[in-house]
C-alpha cells in the first residue's frame, strides 16, 4: 500500500498539486501516531463530539421544557379551564376568556398582516428595482421591523391608538401582533419568490399570461409551501406573544368578545398568573402555558405533516 | 396602410403588453396594490421610530445628553438615567450570544454533515418546535427551573472557588438569588439558538454539494470541510444569522423579565440582579400615567433600544457587502 505512492508520476515539485499531495499522500505522515495527519484526524473527533453535544444539549432544553409543562400543567386541564373565565383567588376559575381572546387577536392580527406582508413580498421579488431608493428603503424597513423588539411595537401601537382613543382595546392589541407579523411574512415571501426558476416565470410570460398572473398563478403557487410556513412561522409568534399586548389589549378579567375594548389573551393570563403568590394562580398559569405551547407546537407540527403529503 | 384590406380585423392586442385594456388595468392594480403594500411598511417603520422619539422627547429634553450615561433611575425623585437598563441590555445580549452562537453552529455542524440522516430528520424538527416555543414559556421554565438551580449550586460553588481571585471574584460574587445577567443570558441563549441554528442549517444546506464533494475528493475531513469550504462560502449567512439572534436578545421582554431580578443598578457582578431596557419598560409602563416624565423616559429607553438593534443591523449590512 504504502509503495503505491511513489509510483505514480509525482506533479512537479512546488506546484500546488505537489503540496496537496504531501499534505495528504504521504504515507509516513499518515500513519505516524503524533504526524499531522493524527493531529488532523483529532481535531475532526473533537468538533464532532462538540457539534453532538450541541445537538443533544437544545434537544435536552426542549425534552426539559415540554416535560416541565406536561409536569405541573397537566393535573390542571380540565373542561372548566376552558369553559369558565378568569377568576379571583379561591374562586374557582379557568381561562376561556383569555383563550377566546387569544384566538380573536391573533386571527385578526394575521387578517391584517397577510395582505400586507404578501403585497410587500411580491413587490420585493418580483417588481422592485434592485438600485432603486424606494426598493433599497422597503426592503431595509422589512430587515429592521424584523428584529424590532417586540414590546417597542406594543409602545408604538400605545402612542398611536391607546392615547387618541383614551383605552385600550382588541383591535390595538391586534395591530400590535400584525406589525410583529408583517415582517416575517413580508421576508419568507420575498425569499421564497425569489427561489422559484426564472424558466418558470418565463414560460409563463411565453404562453401569453400577464405578469400578475404568471406572479399569482405559477409563482405563488410554486412558493406556496415556504410562504405558507412564513405564515405559519408569524402566526405561532403572535400566538405566543405578551408583550406588546401589555399596553394595548391591556387584559380582561371578563369574557370579551368585543376587540374594542379591553381584551384578555393567554400569554396575558400566564403572565399574570405565573408571578402570583396564589397557588391555585400558578397551578393555572402552567395549565395556560401547557396550552400555548401545545397550540404553537400543535401548528407547526400539521403544518410540516401537510407539506410532505402534497 | 391604404392598401390593407378592410376586412382584416385590428390585431389583438397582446397579453404581455400592460398598455390600456382590462389585462393591462388589471395588471396595473396588481403592481399599484404590491407598492402600495411596500410602501405601508416603509411607513410603519418611519411611524415606529416617529412616535418613540415624539414620546421620548420630554425625557431627552429634561435630562440632555447625559441621560444615557446617568446610572440613576428612580421614578420616586422623578430621575431618570438609562445607563444601568442599557448596560443590562448590551451585556445580557452579548453574553447570551456568546454562548448561542458555538452551540448553534455544532447543532448546524451536526445536523448537516455528522448526524445519519435517520437521527438528523427528528432531531432538526426538535430544534425548530424550539424555536417556536413562546418566549413567555422559556421565561417560566427559566424562572422554575434554572433561577433554583443557579441558586443552589452555580452561585454558592462559584463563590467558594472564585471569591478570591482578584478579577473573576468581582465578576462573579453576589448574594446567590439565582436571578440575574448569567441565568438571563442563559435562558435568552436557549431561547436565541434553535433560531440561529435553524437559519445556519438552511445557509449550509446552500453551499453547492460539488464544492464540498471536492474537498472530501482532496481527503478533507469534515471539520475542514466546514471551517475552509463551508464557512467562507456563507459568511453572509452566518452573519444574518447572527443579527437575527442579536435582535431577539435585545429585545426579548417577557422572558427576561422573569430571570433578571429587574434591580436599576449599575456593577460589575455578572450574577446580581439587574434589568435591561425592555423589561423595564414592560414592569414600569403600568405605574407610569400617560404624559408623565416617567413614561416618557420609558418611552426615550424605547427609542434608544431600537436604535440598538437598527445598528447592529447596520453594522451586519456593512460586514455583508464588504465580504462580497
Amino acid at each position: 500500500m504504502t509503495a503505491s505512492a511513489p509510483q505514480s508520476a509525482p506533479p512537479p515539485a512546488g506546484t500546488e498539486a505537489a503540496l496537496v499531495r504531501q499534505e495528504l499522500l504521504t504515507p509516513s505522515d499518515r500513519w505516524q501516531p503524533g504526524g499531522r495527519a493524527a493531529w488532523r484526524r483529532f481535531k475532526n473527533r473533537l468538533a464532532t463530539f462538540l457539534a453532538t453535544m450541541a445537538a443533544v444539549v437544545l434537544v435536552l432544553v426542549l425534552a426539559s421544557i415540554l416535560w416541565t409543562l406536561f409536569i405541573k400543567g397537566l393535573p390542571g386541564l380540565s373542561v372548566a379551564v376552558f369553559l369558565r373565565p378568569m377568576a379571583p383567588p379561591g374562586v374557582v376559575g379557568g381561562l376561556g376568556n383569555a383563550i377566546l381572546g387569544s384566538v380573536i387577536q391573533t386571527a385578526l392580527a394575521m387578517a391584517i398582516a397577510t395582505p400586507i406582508g404578501l403585497g410587500c413580498g411580491v413587490y420585493l421579488a418580483e417588481y422592485a428595482l434592485p438600485h432603486r431608493p424606494f426598493t433599497k428603503v422597503a426592503r431595509f424597513a422589512a430587515d429592521l421591523l424584523m428584529s424590532v423588539p417586540s414590546i417597542l411595537a406594543g409602545l408604538f401601537v400605545y402612542q398611536l391608538c391607546v392615547v387618541p382613543f383614551g383605552h385600550f382595546s382588541g383591535w390595538a392589541g391586534a395591530l400590535a401582533l400584525a406589525v410583529l407579523a408583517i415582517p416575517l411574512v413580508v421576508r419568507t415571501t420575498e425569499d421564497m419568490l425569489g427561489l422559484v426558476p426564472k424558466a418558470m416565470m418565463e414560460a409563463g410570460a411565453a404562453l401569453g399570461a400577464p405578469r400578475w398572473i404568471v406572479i399569482t398563478r405559477l409563482c405563488m403557487r410554486a412558493a406556496r409551501e415556504g410562504i405558507a410556513t412564513g405564515l405559519l412561522l408569524a402566526l405561532a409568534r403572535t400566538g405566543g406573544e405578551t408583550a406588546p399586548l401589555l399596553f394595548t389589549a391591556l387584559g380582561n378579567q371578563d369574557w370579551s368578545l368585543d376587540p374594542s375594548r379591553p381584551m384578555a389573551s393567554l400569554p396575558l393570563a400566564i403572565y399574570q398568573y405565573a408571578g402570583a403568590a396564589y397557588a391555585d394562580w400558578v397551578g393555572l398559569a402552567w395549565t395556560g402555558a401547557l396550552l400555548v405551547t401545545l397550540a404553537v407546537l400543535g401548528i407547526n407540527i400539521a403544518t410540516r405533516a401537510f407539506m410532505r403529503k402534497s | 396602410m391604404a392598401t390593407a384590406t378592410p376586412s382584416t380585423p385590428p390585431p389583438k392586442r397582446s397579453a404581455l403588453t400592460s398598455g390600456p385594456g382590462l389585462a393591462g388595468w388589471i395588471e396595473n392594480g396588481f403592481r399599484g396594490g404590491v407598492t402600495s403594500c411596500a410602501l405601508l411598511v416603509a411607513a410603519l417603520l418611519g411611524a415606529l421610530a416617529l412616535m418613540l422619539a415624539m414620546g421620548g422627547w420630554n425625557a431627552f429634553r429634561t435630562f440632555g445628553p447625559a441621560f444615557l450615561v446617568d446610572g440613576a433611575w428612580d421614578p420616586v425623585a422623578g430621575h431618570y438615567g438609562a445607563l444601568a437598563p442599557l448596560l443590562g441590555t448590551v451585556l445580557s445580549s452579548v453574553l447570551a450570544l456568546l454562548i448561542a452562537v458555538p452551540l448553534a453552529f455544532g447543532t448546524a455542524f451536526w445536523l448537516t454533515t455528522i448526524a445519519p440522516r435517520r437521527l438528523s430528520k427528528p432531531i432538526a424538527m426538535a430544534v425548530q418546535l424550539l424555536a417556536a416555543v413562546p418566549s413567555i414559556i422559556f421565561g417560566m421554565w427559566g424562572f422554575f427551573m434554572i433561577v433554583p438551580f443557579m441558586a443552589r449550586h452555580v452561585q454558592p460553588w462559584l463563590d467558594i472557588h472564585l471569591a478570591h481571585v482578584p478579577l473573576l471574584g468581582a465578576l462573579t460574587g453576589g448574594a446567590a438569588f439565582g436571578l440575574g445577567l448569567m441565568t438571563t443570558a442563559l435562558v435568552l441563549a436557549l431561547m436565541v439558538a434553535p433560531f440561529v441554528t435553524a437559519v445556519m442549517c438552511d445557509v449550509f444546506n446552500a453551499v453547492p454539494p460539488m464544492m464540498v464533494e471536492s474537498a472530501y475528493g482532496l481527503g478533507a475531513t469534515r471539520w475542514e470541510v466546514i471551517r475552509f469550504i463551508i464557512l467562507p462560502w456563507c459568511r453572509n449567512g452566518l452573519i444574518g444569522a447572527l443579527v437575527l439572534g442579536m435582535g431577539r436578545a435585545l429585545g426579548e421582554t417577557i422572558a427576561v423579565t422573569f430571570v433578571i431580578g429587574n434591580v436599576t443598578a449599575v456593577g460589575w457582578s455578572l450574577f446580581a440582579p439587574r434589568s435591561t431596557a425592555a423589561s423595564l419598560i414592560a414592569l414600569q409602563f403600568p405605574e407610569s400615567p400617560a404624559g408623565s416624565l416617567g413614561l416618557s423616559a420609558l418611552l426615550a429607553l424605547g427609542f434608544i433600544l431600537m436604535a440598538l438593534s437598527c445598528g447592529s443591523l447596520v453594522m451586519a449590512r456593512l460586514l455583508t457587502k464588504e465580504a462580497k
